[in-house]
């Protein structure tokens, strides 16, 4: 069972996060926190488990991440996941990413969370892995997109033309809001399968 | 407020979006809160609004607010409200903020219900796809019980989109609500050969899911999981799967014979790391549940060592890590494999990621032994030096610690090199762990006597350079070794060379900055040491230094009088006026060494940790009685026996005050888990395939589990569990100390003089003695132990989903259907079946049946079940009128909706033992080959159905070893039918021999009339001899624990000397454990709770914990013990091998006739057979053998024909129908477990071969 997804940049501030558990919302924090300290102080080139996910009950609990350049990747499960299998399931899940948001950076995830978590939902559902082949995910993601595209319909256009006089108006574009190198670059990982 | 209205009413698209929102975060970087309150304000504005797409708005902002941790919980409502909204992409937002904060204590969810119900069966896959998701996130018992027959329709959808999202979210559904895992079992197991590979997968991972919380109701589906091993090519099913059989095989040893090839050629075809790994760590797992006598698998373990250390070398820290992880595991079982590694593990101490330092450590912990123990620790020292950062470097210090003292110290040779180290270490700067390595030093000394001296040299040094310790000491954790060390050097004073200068040490000024703890333990023993020097300087006549010692105290002590540390203080003061006391009796010459040490006379023993646990509790005290009346509102306990009624209600008033005491309600939730658990009227299934027949009429005869009555039911204001827990627990403890006090006062005093005697050198037999303090000698007390529930977690949710699956599901087992409408509407398919056709198959007469029959017309089971009713309606239509109705659904269900259901418990365990069988002649496959014997005709049987079934059985045995196993079941059925068919006859005519003969002849229950003296018997059966001793042995089952067994074993000495410390040991195997004592290792030995003077013998017993019992088992253990004669004692041992006969998991029973008829009618049990030639004794004598060696009892005897029953202690049936003519005796048999019957009538064979 996976038990959390967490989502978080260099900063530790939350860009997503998936508790399959119910928890507070201040525990839910406390648990990005702790994770994040946890996390942030190891080096590059350690491995990716850490013991002990003591935030969330369950002794047998483990934490698998990955660091995509600004973004940590942090996967709570316990002892029936393969650890190498979930590292790959960050990769598919990230790779997944790019292709719906065309190189996807920190700022996709910033501003489109709703739409991370329905990609998402399309791989992991209530902490099960659901799907993993990447093709399948994107062809129910775009299915289910196409599907909101077409109940906007004409109501859907005014709305769309006002947000993009909003855009215009404001003195920055979301995507010249400098945070450095913010592209996540998807390294090619030997694919699992 | 005016302008918020106009806004409202003018245009709602001017709203911020989520984009805004988030944009709007950003640009508010300083007053953040205050950012966020007003959107949060304009969010309720918003949700005010009767347009949903702003609504929609609004939730999409909250989730993401949500996300941020403000609480959105206010907002339930208007999620549900979005949720039910018919766009698809509004419906999608208020699911996913469902699923973000919906919870079990969330009001609103109960107006969910019908929005998902209509949202599962909506003709938009995706409408269906996002109410499944969200459910999965929220699900509740209630929405659990309410949609599991939605849900369970939908694994049956067209779409495999929907099929593996209801296939998943099953398993919530199954922990939530319990009751629907045996009836939505069937289809989830056909999902397993989905042709979608997506939903093939699914199921695996819920069967996997479940199957690793209760391993043992999944071992059935073996050879599905296999044949799916075999032939998928998808790397997540097949480490799921593999991870599964790693959870099976420590119940089934056979099965992991069968996986090792398969799993080994994946291992060398495989390029996935992950998949390589964890057929790694399965067979690992195969290995350790095959531990004990295979010999070949040697090469497997290579194999797995070759292939851990390639990862280990690999340049990829996740490889290295596991390979490690891995490692550690097989070093439990094969630690010389892995000790040949040695230098690698070493070289990981190197590695610059911390994670995998940490578990290179671990392995060390296991890879120690006497001989490398010193070189493993030198290094580490190295290490220590090295190392940077104060974590690492403590937990590279208490591994060390751990490492040496494992096992109490078992692998330390020399105990002053030990010391040494633990000085060593006191030189670590800033560790915290002072105090682990006072206590070591303590342990130590106190312990091993013969160190004392060398230690409290060692002491008195660092007494003596106590600056070196306490640089900045308040800091600092090492200063508590200080307080070792002054103990040390105080208690055992007499060893010290100089107490002067430790003493002079022990009171300089800068003491009193130590803590305050420590300071007092320093007063105290200058104490001690000043009565040291007294009577040291006595005899000398010496009184000028006497008195000087006198002098130093009275003018040093003052400082510690006047200490903030009230101990200290008071210490310092009492001891401060006794020097002065002392002073002026010295100055009149008085001699007052001798009293002054009298003060501190009498030497401290080691306590046991858990002597204090062990005061038994005074008659008559009740520790959990009121002593005063409860408080009178205690509401919570006192509702709690109500609330299993009350429940709606409770529920509806819930909304008042949940935010009040959402842990109260949380703990309530779990109270009644637990109570439901525990309370025996609640029904659960249980393991034992013998309910069948508990309902049916005349089964009051058929004696059921005993029930302990010496434990309350219930106890007052209390969660059941917990009491029943204490209770037993308190009352074990009563019993064990009772016992225990006995014998820790023999012991205390053998041990003290014992350890004067023999204070050799530092070898282990110096310790030994001090951890036998706290093992418990005596075998338990009969049903004191704790069963295997009361090790589970009450609160695991997993707990309830401990059910037999491969009962047949019975009528009461349906998921739950709304009931208002005559016709499913939304399932289409196959609700419609379920619901309409139970009626009709049923109605169809039983001719018709019985033609089809005849036809040999096999449909498989499910005709043959039903016919089987058929049959026994007919013949029993008159004793159970009420069985008919009942069993219909059940039929009914089966047919519509699996295609191969589960029959029976016993059809599915021959079918995995057939299956697990290697050998071409399954267990099973032994009662077919073997000569069907024809079953004595009696007179007056029709003649004709008798030479039927023997003409078809041998036909049916002779292919019997080339046919596959679906072959073999349908043979079994058919034979089974058949078998009953005879025995029914047989029945029948038993009872009519009964009634005519007016009973004469009839012995039950083994009360034989004595035709003839019996010869003396006895079970007793020799374990092992040697020239001192001789263990005969006998086993018995205990009844009252399905699991346990009691060996009772008769100990004789057969020398002249006397034998004492008996240890008795036992390797324990996967399937059965000697019950040692808690808190001992699992390799540690039990003491024989007696000494043996020559040519005594007694009698001492151990419990066995077992698992399985069908088949024979094995144990090797060792007796050692000491021989000790006049001027000599020698350590000696005795191998020897405890055979657990299948016998002796059987207890005699006895059982009525009608109860036994009924027991053979029900058609659940297995016969077998055998033929015994050349049996040259009495008839009664016969039974009586069986009788007292098997633990059978006589049901009916008529002539030369008996029937006998006995049952296992797992519960299963086993009857006999023994008949004999001119020294033949034929035994048919049958029983609702094949394999044991089997080898229980390998045993009755072998009994009298022998004689």
């Amino acid at each position: 069972m996976i038990k959390a997804i967490l989502i978080f940049n260099n900063h530790g501030k939350p860009r997503l996060s998936k508790f399959y558990e119910h928890y507070s919302e201040d525990t839910e924090q406390q648990i990005i926190r702790e994770t994040f300290h946890l996390v942030s102080k190891r080096d590059e080139n350690v491995c990716n488990f850490l013991e002990g996910g003591m935030l969330i009950d369950g002794s047998d609990n483990k934490l698998i991440y990955r660091h995509y350049a600004t973004l940590y990747f942090v996967f709570c499960v316990d002892s029936s996941e393969s650890e190498l299998g979930i590292l790959d399931l960050i990769q598919v899940f990230v790779e997944t990413l790019d292709k719906c948001f065309e190189n996807v950076c920190e700022l996709d995830l910033i501003f489109h969370v709703d739409k991370v978590h329905n990609i998402l939902a399309e791989m992991v559902m209530g902490g099960m892995v659901l799907e993993t082949n990447m093709n399948e995910i994107i062809t129910q993601v775009d299915a289910q997109n196409k599907m909101e595209k077409s109940e906007a319909g004409i109501a859907g256009a005014p709305a769309r033309a006002v947000s993009a006089v909003k855009n215009m108006n404001l003195p920055e574009m979301p995507k010249n809001i400098n945070i450095g190198d913010i592209s996540i670059k998807v390294p090619n990982l030997p694919s699992f399968k | 407020m005016a302008l918020k209205i106009v806004k409202g009413s003018i245009d709602r698209m001017f709203d911020k979006n989520l984009q805004d929102l988030v944009r709007g975060i950003r640009n508010h970087k300083e007053d953040e809160a205050k950012y966020i309150s007003t959107c949060i304000d304009e969010i309720k504005q918003e949700l005010k609004q009767d347009n949903i797409a702003v609504k929609a708005n609004a939730v999409c902002k909250l989730t993401y607010l949500q996300m941020l941790g403000y609480d959105v919980s206010w907002a339930a409502f208007n999620i549900v409200e979005v949720m039910s909204s018919s766009k698809f992409t509004y419906k999608r937002i208020g699911y996913l903020a469902a699923s973000q904060c919906f919870h079990e204590g969330t009001d609103v969810i109960m107006l969910t219900t019908n929005q998902i119900r209509k949202d599962l069966s909506s003709p938009n896959q995706y409408d269906t796809g996002v109410a499944l998701t969200g459910l999965s996130c929220f699900v509740t018992p209630d929405l659990a019980r309410d949609l599991a027959n939605d849900i369970m329709t939908l694994m049956s959808h067209t779409k495999p989109y929907i099929r593996k999202k209801a296939v998943l979210i099953m398993y919530k559904v199954f922990l939530k609500y319990p009751e629907s895992l045996r009836p939505a079992f069937p289809r989830l197991k056909e999902k397993l050969e989905d042709p979608d590979p997506g939903v093939q997968s699914a199921a695996v991972n819920v069967i996997c899911e479940l199957a690793r919380r209760n391993p043992k109701n999944y071992l059935s589906l073996a050879p599905l999981f296999f044949k799916l091993m075999t032939s998928s090519t998808n790397n997540w099913v097949l480490i799921k799967i593999i991870k599964l059989f790693g959870a099976l095989t420590p119940l089934e040893p056979r099965l992991g014979k069968k996986l090792i090839e398969p799993l080994t050629n994946l291992i060398h075809s495989t390029s996935a790391m992950s998949l390589l790994y964890e057929c790694v760590n399965t067979v690992i797992a195969v290995l350790i549940s095959l531990s004990s006598g295979m010999p070949n698998h040697s090469a497997s373990i290579q194999l797995c060592v070759q292939k851990l250390r390639i990862l280990i070398e690999d340049s990829d820290q996740n490889l290295k890590y596991l390979g490690l992880l891995a490692m550690s595991k097989i070093l439990k079982t094969h630690p010389k494999s892995v000790q040949s590694h040695k230098d690698l593990i070493l070289q990981c101490l190197d590695d610059k990621d911390e994670s995998i330092r940490l578990r290179a450590l671990d392995l060390l912990y296991g890879m120690v032994s006497k001989k490398n123990l010193m070189e493993i620790v030198k290094k580490l020292m190295l290490h220590v030096d090295k190392a940077e950062g104060t974590t690492y470097r403590d937990e590279l210090l208490t591994k060390i610690i751990d490492i040496c003292s494992q096992s109490n110290y078992q692998y330390i040779t020399n105990f002053e090199w030990y010391i040494s180290i633990l000085v060593e270490l006191t030189r670590l700067e800033g560790t915290r762990h002072g105090h682990l390595i006072a206590s070591q030093m303590l342990d130590v000394a106190i312990r091993v006597k013969a160190i004392r001296a060398f230690a409290v040299a060692q002491m008195a040094m660092l007494l003596d350079n106590a600056h070196l310790l306490t640089g900045n000491m308040q800091r600092n954790g090492i200063c508590e070794v200080l307080y070792a060390a002054a103990w040390i050097c105080g208690e055992f004073s007499e060893h010290l060379e100089d107490p002067n200068q430790t003493l002079e040490a022990m009171l300089r000024p800068k003491v009193a900055t130590l803590p305050g703890h420590i300071q007092a333990v320093y007063v105290q023993n200058a104490a001690k040491l000043f009565a040291t020097v007294l009577r040291k300087h006595e005899g000398a006549t010496d009184s000028q230094a006497a008195q000087e010692t006198s002098q130093l105290l009275v003018e040093r002590l003052p400082l510690f009088v006047q200490s903030a540390n009230l101990e200290v203080q008071e210490r310092a003061s009492c001891i401060l006026q006794l020097v002065k006391y002392i002073q002026k009796l010295q100055q009149k010459d008085v001699e007052v060494a001798e009293e002054v040490s009298a003060l501190f006379a009498g030497e401290l023993n080691p306590v046991a940790p858990k002597a204090q646990k062990k005061v038994p509790v005074p008659e008559g005290l009740d520790l959990d009685a009121w002593i005063n009346e409860p408080p009178s509102e205690s509401e919570s306990e006192d509702e709690k026996p109500k609330a299993v009624f009350a429940k709606e209600e409770t529920k509806h008033s819930r909304p008042r005050h949940t935010e009040v005491d959402e842990k109260e309600l949380a703990r309530r939730r779990e109270a009644r888990k637990q109570e439901q658990a525990n309370n025996p009227f609640y029904i659960k299934s249980s393991p034992s395939s013998q309910k069948v027949y508990q309902d049916a009429p005349g089964v009051e005869h058929i004696p059921v589990v005993q029930i302990d009555l010496s434990v309350p039911l219930k106890v007052p204001g209390m969660p059941m569990s917990d009491q029943y827990l204490k209770l037993e627990e308190e009352r074990r403890q009563k019993e064990k100390a009772e016992k225990k006090k006995k014998e820790k006062k023999k012991k205390r005093e053998k041990h003290g003089k014992g350890k004067k005697h023999d204070s050799g050198p530092e070898s282990e037999e110096d310790i030994t003695p001090a951890h036998h303090v706290d093992i418990v000698t005596e075998e338990m007390p009969e049903n004191a132990l704790p069963s295997d529930d009361d090790d589970k977690d009450p609160n695991d949710p997993h707990k309830a989903l401990d059910i037999d699956l491969d009962k047949p599901l019975a009528d009461t087992e349906k998921l739950p259907v709304r009931t208002h409408r005559s016709e499913p509407l939304k399932s289409p398919g196959e609700d419609g079946d379920v619901e309409s056709v139970p009626q009709e198959p049923k109605k169809r007469s039983s001719k018709e049946k019985k033609e089809k029959k005849k036809d040999k017309d096999k449909d498989r089971k499910k005709s043959k079940e039903e016919k089987k009713k058929k049959k026994k309606h007919k013949h029993d239509a008159e004793d159970e009128p009420a069985e008919l109705p009942a069993e219909e659904p059940v039929k009914s269900e089966e047919t519509n909706e699996v295609a191969t259901p589960p029959t029976s418990t016993s059809a599915e365990a021959s079918d995995l033992d057939f299956w697990l069988s290697s050998t071409p002649v399954a267990p099973t496959a032994k009662e077919v080959a073997a000569p069907a014997p024809a079953p004595a005709p009696a007179p007056e049987t029709s003649l004709a159905a008798a030479p039927d079934s023997e003409a078809d059985e041998p036909k049916d045995a002779e292919p019997e070893e080339v046919k596959c196993s679906k072959h073999k079941k349908k043979k079994q059925k058919k034979e089974k039918e058949k078998e009953e068919k005879k025995e029914k006859k047989k029945k029948r005519h038993h009872h009519h021999h009964h009634h005519s003969d007016g009973g004469e002849d009839s012995v039950q229950n083994g009360t034989m009339e004595e035709e003839e003296p019996l010869p003396p018997m006895s079970n007793y059966c020799l374990l092992a001899e040697n020239s001192y001793i001789k263990m005969v042995y006998d086993i018995q089952g205990n009844l009252q624990d399905g699991s346990q067994v009691v060996v009772s074993v008769i100990f004789e000495n057969k020398s002249d000397s006397f034998l004492k410390s008996m240890e008795f040991n036992v390797l324990d195997s996967l399937n059965s454990k000697l019950q040692r004592p808690e808190g001992a290792g699992p390799h540690d030995g039990l003491v024989v709770p007696f000494q043996l003077p020559p040519g005594v013998s007694n009698e001492a017993r151990f419990i066995f914990s077992v698992q399985s019992i069908v088949m024979p088992q094995k144990l090797k253990g060792t007796l050692t013990f000491i021989v000790k004669s006049e001027d000599s004692s020698t350590h000696e041992k005795l191998d020897f091998k405890l055979h657990f006969t299948c016998t002796s998991y059987l207890i005699t029973t006895p059982c009525y006739s009608d109860a036994y008829a009924k027991l053979l009618e029900s058609g659940d049990l297995k016969s077998s057979s055998l033929r015994l030639e050349g049996v040259n004794m009495p008839f009664h004598h016969l039974l009586a053998r069986i009788c007292f060696h098997h633990h059978f009892s006589v049901v009916e005897r008529i002539d030369s024909c008996a029937s006998m029953y006995s049952r296992s202690i797992q519960g299963h049936h086993v009857c006999l129908l023994v008949k004999t003519a001119d020294q033949t005796v034929s035994i048919d048999a049958k029983c609702d477990e094949p394999s044991l019957l089997g080898n229980v009538l390998d045993e009755i064979k072998q009994t009298f071969s022998q004689c």
